[in-house]
């Protein structure tokens, strides 16, 4: 076992992978191609010598994440700007963003290279090495990222991080004597999967990355076959994971949940299915960055946290929405997206949470409030509750247009029957345990007026249940 | 779909009576005469049994565009359903 040298906080990320040490024995690995960390000491992926970019302002545009995975760490340090696109983003937002960011230079792998401003330079990047280095990597440029919001509609807004706020919550610890080799369902593209690479890459670790497409069975099968210890995504991951069969040939260390409520029936149900692993759900976004965790697995998190933290993290519940300020949120809104933080310095994440015996427990988000004559619904409190039923797999409540009340609470369930073609009794049969649980722990007007069984849910591109 | 009158009727009582008996509201007997306000179905249970029988039935007859005269009385209401299933079978 060996120390890592204290926070190098002001330091690249290409200087903080080196300083966590023994990069031959790592790599990072995408669904069809695969780098050792060392080859990066001597070689590039990129079509001209990375201290040519000094200075740029970049966007990175791939189809491939292990291309992206390269541009990130052979960039900062060296550009001004970095805006890391995630897959997905319309042409038409790209070009607005390329505009509103100031870009004079776009990243691309071959796969993108019709993305974007014709008029702009263009420099490829590979998933593998092309060229060697002629000079040692520069590393001082206090580099930029901006990273895109995950918002369903309109233009994502763009968020000014910096590497330090991006690792503020990773910390320098003991290097494990048996290396991690991480995993995410998230694209790194996005706050949650980059968060899990930036762990990977300055813990000692290794990493395999998701593939756009790739079912949860078969990419399960994948990081299984390659030994991943740490693996995080949302709760609707998990849900959809705990469904497939390789989950079952699959052993990992650490499990993290994040991006979504964590309640308890995912968290009982991972605890049965993976009896070794510590189980953590994280609270983090885009604006806020990562602000706890949690390990005793227990949904929602202990009052205690609310208030000044240790690590500089602090929290406040205002008009029932919780409130965070720390070093590790975004530091602005790159264009006219509005205010970031309140007078205080505080962003409110808009997550609504209700204090029950010394616990704050999740119950929704403010903007998604389903309106029963009046009465207003949380649709992921009621989702919580469904979700205890052991045969729900995972299910997702919306309100539905009603004449008498304006909505009601109409919820979608994919439930595990003993048979495929169950029979109606056993399908009546549960909508009527489902709706005495609901009826146990929930006031009348939220206890759902429609239960329909459905095969699948929907998750979106950020892992989250598409609503 | 929309079916004859004897199964609309009786498709509409049956979803009062589940309504009335997941919700444990003690239901007045169901004649035509009787006003809904005074059938023990408040407006919440009214919103439940609407919204099932659309997917009962196939079809709302309150989701128009011009304006709806709400039932008044137990009648009233299935005849409403009855209509609107011969409407659309027309």
């Amino acid at each position: 076992m060996r120390l890592q040298q204290p926070a190098p906080s002001g330091f690249s990320l290409w200087r903080r992978m080196d300083i966590a040490g023994n990069l031959s024995g790592r790599w990072l690995r995408g669904a069809d191609a695969g780098i050792r960390l060392d080859a990066l000491s001597s070689s590039s992926g990129l079509s001209i010598q990375p201290h040519r970019l000094r200075g740029k302002s970049v966007l990175v545009v791939t189809q491939d994440q292990l291309a992206a995975a390269l541009a990130m760490i052979e960039l900062d340090g060296v550009v001004r700007r970095l805006l890391v696109c995630p897959p997905g983003l319309s042409p038409e937002h790209c070009s607005s963003l390329i505009s509103a960011a100031g870009i004079d230079l776009i990243v691309c792998d071959t796969a993108s290279a019709h993305i974007g401003d014709a008029g702009l330079e263009r420099v490829t990047v590979h998933n593998r090495m092309i060229a060697q280095l002629e000079a040692d990597r520069e590393t001082d440029e206090p580099t930029e990222w901006i990273l895109l919001t995950s918002g369903t509609t309109g233009r994502p807004k763009m968020t000014v991080h910096t590497l330090p706020g991006l690792t503020g919550a990773i910390g320098s610890r003991t290097a494990p004597q048996i290396p991690a080799v991480w995993s995410t369902f998230y694209d790194i593209r996005r706050y949650g999967g980059l968060q899990i690479f930036l762990r990977a890459m300055l813990g000692g670790g290794s990493m395999i990355l998701s593939s756009a497409g790739e079912g949860a069975g078969a990419f399960l099968a994948r990081t299984g076959s390659h030994g991943v210890t740490h693996i995080s995504g949302t709760p609707s991951h998990w849900r959809a994971s705990l469904m497939s069969a390789p989950v079952r040939q699959f052993a990992p260390r650490y499990i993290r949940l994040s991006g979504e409520i964590a309640d308890q029936g995912i968290l009982d149900r991972l605890r049965a299915a993976f009896r070794e692993a510590d189980i953590a759900h994280a609270f983090a976004s885009t604006e806020a960055g990562v602000a706890f965790d949690v390990k005793d697995g227990l949904a929602g998190f202990p009052a205690g946290l609310v208030g000044r933290s240790r690590d500089g993290v602090e929290m406040k519940v205002e008009n029932g929405s919780l409130r965070i300020k720390s070093p590790r949120t975004a530091s602005r809104y790159l264009d006219e997206g509005g205010e970031l933080r309140d007078a205080d310095g505080f962003i409110d994440t808009g997550d609504m949470v209700e204090l029950h015996h010394g616990r704050y427990h999740f119950v929704g988000r403010r903007d998604g409030l389903i309106n029963t004559g009046g009465l207003k619904v949380h649709p992921e409190e009621i989702e919580a509750v469904i979700n205890l039923h052991p045969r729900v797999r995972m299910c997702c409540v919306r309100g539905r247009r009603n004449p008498i009340v304006g909505a009601i609470v109409s919820a979608d369930v994919v439930a595990e029957f003993d048979r495929p073609d169950h029979a109606t009794d056993a399908t009546e049969a549960l909508r009527t345990e489902i709706i005495e649980i609901c009826k146990k722990h929930l006031a009348r007007h939220k206890i759902p007026a429609v239960i329909r069984f459905v095969p699948a849910l929907g998750i979106g591109a950020s892992g989250k249940l598409a609503r | 779909m929309p079916g004859n009158s004897i199964q609309i009727r009786s498709t509409v009582l049956a979803i009062c009576h589940d309504v009335a008996k997941e919700q444990r509201i003690e239901l007045a007997p169901l004649a035509d005469s009787l006003l809904l306000s005074e059938s023990g179905l408040d407006s919440l249970c009214l919103a439940v049994i609407v919204a099932r029988l659309e997917d009962s039935l196939g079809f709302d007859p309150f989701d128009t565009d011009g304006d709806v005269e709400f039932p008044v009385t137990m009648g009233d209401f299935i005849r409403f359903y009855e209509n609107a299933a011969a409407a659309a079978g027309a």
